[in-house]
């Protein structure tokens, strides 16, 4: 079992005849992930590593039978490659793009709501069901098949944390990169619910990071609904205030809101243990099983 | 990015928003002549985008020239918070019996743009924000049909601000907004907006910050970015080379790829006993003479002792990094500070034999890595 993605799911890349559109859904069949058609204006009738590609999502939809797209669109046509993705049936999207106005993304949340759609991202490294499917860029070797629920905002840290446990023998249910923007489409709450309400995610890691305050509403989230144990991680704990760490979402306001220090409290308080360190992540999920 | 308040004025002023006469000046002879014309009293006024500029001494009111002179001498090339002041401008002082506050930012997690006002202006608007959070009245915007006029009216009632002033504050709001949704603001407010004698309003102060991901679609505004706007040398270095980069006090240099592992290598840094020197992110899929630059930039900070190199691939690659550490390392006849190496990740086993080990110091794990330089860094003081 598994959450949002598996090896049915059937996969429409839009952008597939960019330059990183075209190399990662290469990596993507690789990997065993059913890349079904590509959806390019323009580009309907051409075919990358043997996958039709269509004009429009819903042709790829209509054609193929698509039920998720991965976004590898530039920043400038972002917005509207998802508001196509969700004019359609599809019921999963992952946008990759880094760079996405926030006003775009705003409008394209508005618009999420209306559907039952899942959105991932925009800015996020996708997510992966190992041995069955990945949907983005992660890099599919450091992963194996297990009982441990990942969600994380950062790409590489998830790499970092999932490595620590992979090492030790412990597996992933799906690792969901859910992204460092200000506005996304899945929220750590979405994601602790999905895993929660899958029988063989059997812990849960979360790997969260300064600005905003979506790691304390997922703490109290935890208190009230989550069952499954959770183990923690929060980056950023030496950043100062008012300086943006790279990712957009990542900064600390001036008025001391989205400290690290109020995330770990928060998760501590709602019983969730939060590592100094990836590897005493590690210690704290290797406990849970 | 920031507009300065000169010109965050401007884009107000073009819209429609009151706003006092002003004039930019460079020199001590600039800013009288500017004051002759605007006609005494005036407000002299640093521009660099720091907040508290009055408490630190970069506003001044002066009441003839004398006074002009003697405030420009005293602001023009003043360090301000880090800044070089190299411009004022020179503004009519407002006769005010109030002051009032207006804003528009994106809420994120609402994930809906919110219009705000308050009768406590002329503060620090976050402070009051924090202590007395019933004095700001909030309307979230529906991103699909922006500001109904209903709302700025009813943030504006909310609010509490005096019934004879409540058109034209609502109708600042209004166009505040229409701003901020046509040119991608992050952020954009008038601090304060000030009542005078005569019961009208005028934008006294002017933030209007801009998505730095929405500048390719706001060409006027992007031709306003000031390279000089950052304070330090090395971040302008960083912008030259277009790495995500911080300053930080420490010394140990930190480089990695992606801002949550570069966070975390920091904070790993912290916590073996070290001091982090800056967090910098060469990005995703970076080649060989980008990985140069970056051990370029983090050997220019004088204050730094050691370096960690940590790089989890991903769309980066092993072999490219170790290439980019060769050729950067490869040019001095003696390393500047000892470098420690962790890859991991896509490619790493091709990275590892490329790398030339009399350069540098390997290590397996982050922990590992992070403990050597932060040894290293001890080590030189």
């Amino acid at each position: 079992m598994s959450v949002l993605v598996d090896d049915d799911t059937r996969v429409v890349v839009q952008g597939i005849t960019g330059g990183e559109g075209k190399f990662h859904a290469g990596q993507m069949l690789e990997y065993g992930t059913n890349v079904v058609a590509g959806a390019v204006p323009g580009k309907g009738g051409q075919e990358v590593h043997g996958v039709p590609v269509y004009d429009t999502v819903n042709e790829a939809v209509e054609e193929e039978d698509a039920d998720a797209s991965v976004v590898f669109v530039p920043p400038a046509f972002a917005g509207d490659a998802m508001f196509e993705a969700l004019d359609t049936d599809l019921d999963l999207i992952v946008a990759i793009t880094e760079g996405v106005p926030t006003q775009d993304m705003a409008r394209v949340k508005r618009r999420l709501e209306e559907t039952d759609t899942h959105l991932i991202g925009p800015n996020c490294p996708g997510l992966i069901t190992p041995g069955e499917a990945k949907l983005g860029i992660l890099p599919g070797n450091i992963f194996a098949s297990g009982d441990v629920g990942l969600v994380s905002r950062s790409g590489t840290l998830t790499y970092q944390v999932v490595d620590n446990l992979t090492k030790r023998g412990i597996g992933q249910t799906t690792a969901i990169g859910i992204g460092g923007d200000p506005i996304i489409g899945t929220s750590f709450i979405d994601a602790l619910e999905l895993f929660e309400n899958d029988p063989d995610t059997k812990a849960i890691a979360m790997c969260g990071e300064i600005g905003g305050e979506d790691e304390e509403q997922a703490a109290a989230y935890i208190d009230e609904h989550v069952e499954t144990p959770v183990a923690g991680f929060i980056a950023g704990r030496t950043a100062p205030p008012g300086k943006r760490m790279g990712h957009a979402g990542a900064i600390v306001s001036g008025s001391g809101t989205g400290t690290a220090e109020s995330k770990i409290d928060a998760l501590n308080d709602a019983g969730v243990p939060v590592g100094d360190t990836p590897e005493e992540v590690a210690d704290h999920i290797e406990s849970f099983l | 990015m920031k507009l300065h308040e000169y010109q965050a004025k401007q884009v107000f002023a073009d819209a429609g928003v009151p706003t006092p006469a002003s004039t930019l000046a460079d020199d001590v002879d600039g800013v009288v002549a500017a004051a002759e014309e605007i006609g005494y009293p005036v407000a002299i006024k640093a521009q660099v985008q720091v907040g508290g500029r009055g408490k630190a001494g970069g506003i001044k009111l002066v009441d003839d020239e004398d006074e002009a002179r003697e405030a420009a001498d005293a602001i023009l090339g003043m360090d301000l918070k880090g800044y070089h002041v190299d411009r004022v401008l020179v503004e009519e002082a407002v006769d005010f019996t109030d002051e009032l506050y207006v804003g528009v930012t994106m809420d994120r997690g609402a994930g809906k743009p919110v219009a705000m006002v308050s009768t406590k202006g002329g503060v620090d608007i976050e402070a009051v924000a924090e202590e007395t959070p019933e004095a700001i009245a909030t309307e979230h915007i529906d991103p699909a049909f922006g500001m109904h006029p209903y709302q700025a009216r009813k943030a504006v009632y909310d609010a509490g601000v005096d019934a004879a002033l409540a058109r034209d504050v609502s109708s600042v709001l209004t166009t505040l907004y229409r701003l901020w949704d046509d040119k991608d603001g992050a952020d954009a407010e008038i601090n304060p907006l000030m009542v005078t004698s005569d019961g009208d309003v005028i934008a006294a102060d002017a933030v209007m910050n801009i998505d730095e991901d929405a500048l390719f679609r706001q060409p006027e505004l992007a031709e306003m970015e000031d390279e000089a706007a950052s304070g330090d040398a090395l971040e302008q270095k960083a912008d030259e080379y277009n790495f995500d980069y911080v300053r930080l006090e420490g010394n140990t240099g930190i480089i990695g790829n992606g801002a949550g592992l570069v966070m975390t290598t920091l904070d790993l840094v912290d916590y073996y006993g070290g001091e982090p020197a800056n967090f910098l992110d060469v990005g995703g899929g970076a080649k060989a003479e980008r990985i140069a630059n970056a051990l370029d930039m983090v050997f220019s900070d004088e204050n730094v002792d050691s370096v960690v190199f940590n790089i989890f691939g991903g769309i980066t690659r092993g072999d490219e990094v170790a290439k980019g550490i060769n050729e950067a390392l490869g040019q001095f006849e003696e390393i500047p500070k000892p470098v420690v190496v962790r890859l991991a990740g896509t490619n790493w086993e091709e990275g590892m034999e490329i790398l030339n080990e009399d350069l540098v110091t390997v290590e397996e794990t982050l922990e590992e890595a992070v403990k050597r330089a932060v040894e290293y860094a001890e080590a030189e003081q």
